[in-house]
């Protein structure tokens, strides 16, 4: 069997409007892969439908989670293949709390007919929650409703520590963090590094990449990856900038 | 129309007071005199008054005391409580009178024909004294005219009592009309809590239900008035309910509106002393071909009061709900706040929900709004909940809940939330797919 997260020839639009062009990426389980690259070049687009969302238009290509597609599926069967999403943006669900939202999602993992076993289930929360430094007046809150930008990312990350997914997809985890927060999500993540999982970071800035050290970075322009390198690509793309991914492979892609 | 429901045979008792009894014919009278609702009318505005019909329903006999005695025991929604009616097409089947020590400090709790006989004074103040002006005029006179199930509740001065009194109206019989009756009458500095529950035997028992509800609220006393409304949708409703607020009095009614299968309400608050506050809390769950037709008036007759209505109403397959709301501020109210919000949550493309939203302020220094938002269920929200491994029917429960604990979170007693939770779970199940 395949361990990694394959992405092969990925064509998708939007509208007509092309923006995956023929991408490309193999992240094997025990590694951390950087995406990085200029806004609008498509990290995004990757990460959603990856995910499975129902606005993108697949032209052609693959997702392999473990050597088998996931493309064409629903969310929540990708979901349960293993594949977990942190949002740039966690949406706000008025009404349902994250106790009561975590739970329905790990009881969707259950056999049909088996009930989740509550008193574990606080436990293992309680525990998440006490390492991410979150309240645990939390759980009662409605998920994501009035929270700060750094609530809602570690609520992110606290959902993915619950579900334990084998694939993390992190998309602009450290847009809207203050230092504080970032540290506290990264260490988060790198708790969860292990030899089983493999976790692809989108983000613009190299910041985050000092908290999470990627074992490869990538770099995407227009709609495909361009370059990957080692983590110094991280710090050289910081000094000379996204200006130099455009001049350097804006020839190249046209 | 059958003759028995013109000619008011149900008397409350052969000592029926004086004052009762010109009610009654002014009832009847008013009954009579007005024409059913048209379409035509502004208040009856986008309800479909044509299938409106209160033809071949008529007060039942009793039903048996095996069938009192099963709804007896189906009345079991909240069981930390101060007093228990239990009316079955409108005859007593139950009823867990008050204990010594409420009835040391001059507490009253009875069906409103005793309460008419032990305390006229008191009832000819207040029973049938507020009647709707929102369009069912007509009906409340059918009300006043045969009126015999209800409770009573009063609270003198300065008596506090936590735990709520729970009052149930069962419908039982072949095309029973009901006209269940609660009066609350708070006195100052006072305290009290009332459940009233409205429920059908079956899913076939058609019925007719014409009820009145009226609140006195005295000066500074806390009144919590909740309301499950869970008819079988074989049944036309009038719930015809009113608040009179004093000063700095304080008035929470929260309604959970499930059945019927046209549910007219007319709520009227009005505030006559200032500093007063009263919260107006709904939910309503429709499906099939349900109609819910909510007709609101929030009324300051006094300054620096707040009135808030929260109406909430989620719509599936071709059911319906109109939502109708009027804020008049009279001259003089300074420093008042009021608001009114109708949340309508589409769950078919086919459901249909209708809000008329309105305002008129006679002050010049107030805080007024209202608005209405009619929505589906956000794509992205329900993206997000999916890519959590929730699938879709669960998450789109989750989220329609989510919808409701806004309304459901307000109501004080957790065994009752839970049960209502149940309630609405079973309307669900299978409904979202």
């Amino acid at each position: 069997m395949n361990h990694s997260l394959e992405v092969k020839n990925l064509h998708v639009s939007i509208d007509g409007q092309a923006i995956l062009k023929g991408f490309n990426l193999t992240v094997p389980k025990g590694e951390v892969h950087a995406l990085m690259g200029p806004n609008g070049t498509g990290k995004s687009t990757l990460a959603k439908v990856m995910a499975g969302h129902e606005d993108y238009t697949v032209e052609s290509g693959e997702v392999l989670l473990d050597g088998v597609n996931i493309l064409g599926q629903e969310p929540d069967e990708i979901s349960h293949a293993g594949l977990f999403l942190a949002f740039q943006y966690p949406m706000e669900i008025p009404g349902v709390s994250i106790a009561n939202f975590i739970r329905a999602a790990k009881q969707a993992r259950l056999p049909e007919g088996e009930e989740i076993n509550a008193i574990e289930y606080y436990k293992d929360l309680y525990a998440k929650m006490d390492a991410l430094k979150m309240d645990r007046k939390f759980t009662a809150r409605s998920l994501n409703e009035g929270f700060s930008g750094g609530e809602k990312k570690r609520c992110e990350i606290l959902q993915m520590a619950m579900l334990d997914p084998k694939y993390c997809v992190m998309d602009e985890t450290d847009s809207g963090l203050d230092i504080d927060a970032l540290r506290i999500v990264s260490e988060g993540v790198n708790h969860m590094r292990s030899e089983d999982r493999a976790f692809l970071v989108i983000t613009h800035y190299q910041r985050l990449l000092d908290y999470i050290v990627p074992d490869v970075v990538h770099v995407m322009f227009d709609g495909r990856i361009v370059h990957s390198g080692d983590k110094e690509l991280a710090k050289e793309l910081e000094i000379k900038g996204y200006d130099w991914v455009k001049e350097a492979f804006a020839t190249a892609s046209a | 129309m059958n003759t028995t429901l013109e000619t008011p045979t149900n008397t409350l008792s052969a000592k029926e007071p004086s004052w009762l009894a010109e009610r009654r014919t002014a009832g009847l009278d008013q009954f009579k005199k007005l024409a059913m609702p048209t379409a035509r009318a502004e208040e009856w505005r986008f309800a479909s008054v044509g299938k409106l019909s209160i033809d071949n329903f008529n007060p039942v006999a009793a039903p048996s005391s095996a069938t009192l005695d099963a709804l007896t025991e189906r009345s079991n929604l909240v069981s930390d409580r101060a007093g228990l009616m239990v009316y079955v097409d409108d005859a007593p089947a139950n009823f867990e009178c008050i204990g010594p020590e409420l009835a040391k400090q001059g507490v009253i709790y009875l069906p409103i024909s005793e309460a008419v006989e032990q305390h006229p004074e008191l009832m000819e103040k207040y029973f049938l004294q507020e009647s709707t002006e929102l369009g069912s005029q007509k009906f409340f006179g059918l009300h006043a005219a045969t009126v015999k199930a209800g409770a009573v509740l009063y609270v003198p001065k300065g008596v506090e009592i936590e735990k709520p009194f729970v009052n149930y109206y069962w419908t039982s019989g072949s095309r029973a009309a009901v006209f269940p009756h609660t009066l609350i009458i708070a006195e100052d500095n006072s305290k009290a809590s009332v459940v009233d529950i409205f429920f059908s035997e079956t899913e076939e028992n058609e019925a007719l239900n014409i009820s009145v509800s009226n609140i006195h609220a005295g000066a500074n006393a806390h009144v919590f008035r909740k309301v499950v409304q869970d008819w079988n949708e074989k049944t036309v409703s009038f719930q015809l309910d009113t608040t009179v607020a004093d000063r700095d009095a304080q008035v929470k009614n929260v309604a959970v509106n499930i059945g019927a299968e046209r549910a007219r309400f007319e709520n009227q608050t009005r505030i006559e002393g200032a500093g007063a506050d009263v919260k107006m809390y709904s939910l309503t769950v429709a499906e099939g071909t349900q109609e819910f037709d909510q007709r609101t008036f929030q009324t300051h007759n006094a300054p620096n009061a707040v009135s808030d209505l929260l109406y909430k109403n989620a719509l599936l397959d071709n059911s319906r709900t109109i939502f109708s709301g009027l804020i008049k501020v009279a001259e003089g109210s300074q420093q008042t706040d009021a608001y009114q919000t109708n949340r309508n949550l589409l769950l078919d493309p086919s459901a249909d929900a209708n809000a008329l939203p309105g305002l008129e302020i006679l002050a010049n220094d107030v805080r007024c709004s209202h608005g209405a938002t009619t929505g589906n269920v956000d794509k992205e929200e329900l993206f997000y909940m999916m890519q959590r491994g929730i699938p879709q029917r669960v998450a789109m429960q989750l989220m329609v809940f989510g919808f409701f604990e806004e309304v459901i979170e307000k109501i004080d007693s957790e065994e009752l939330v839970e049960n209502l939770r149940q309630l609405i779970h079973q309307k669900f199940s299978g409904k979202i797919s």
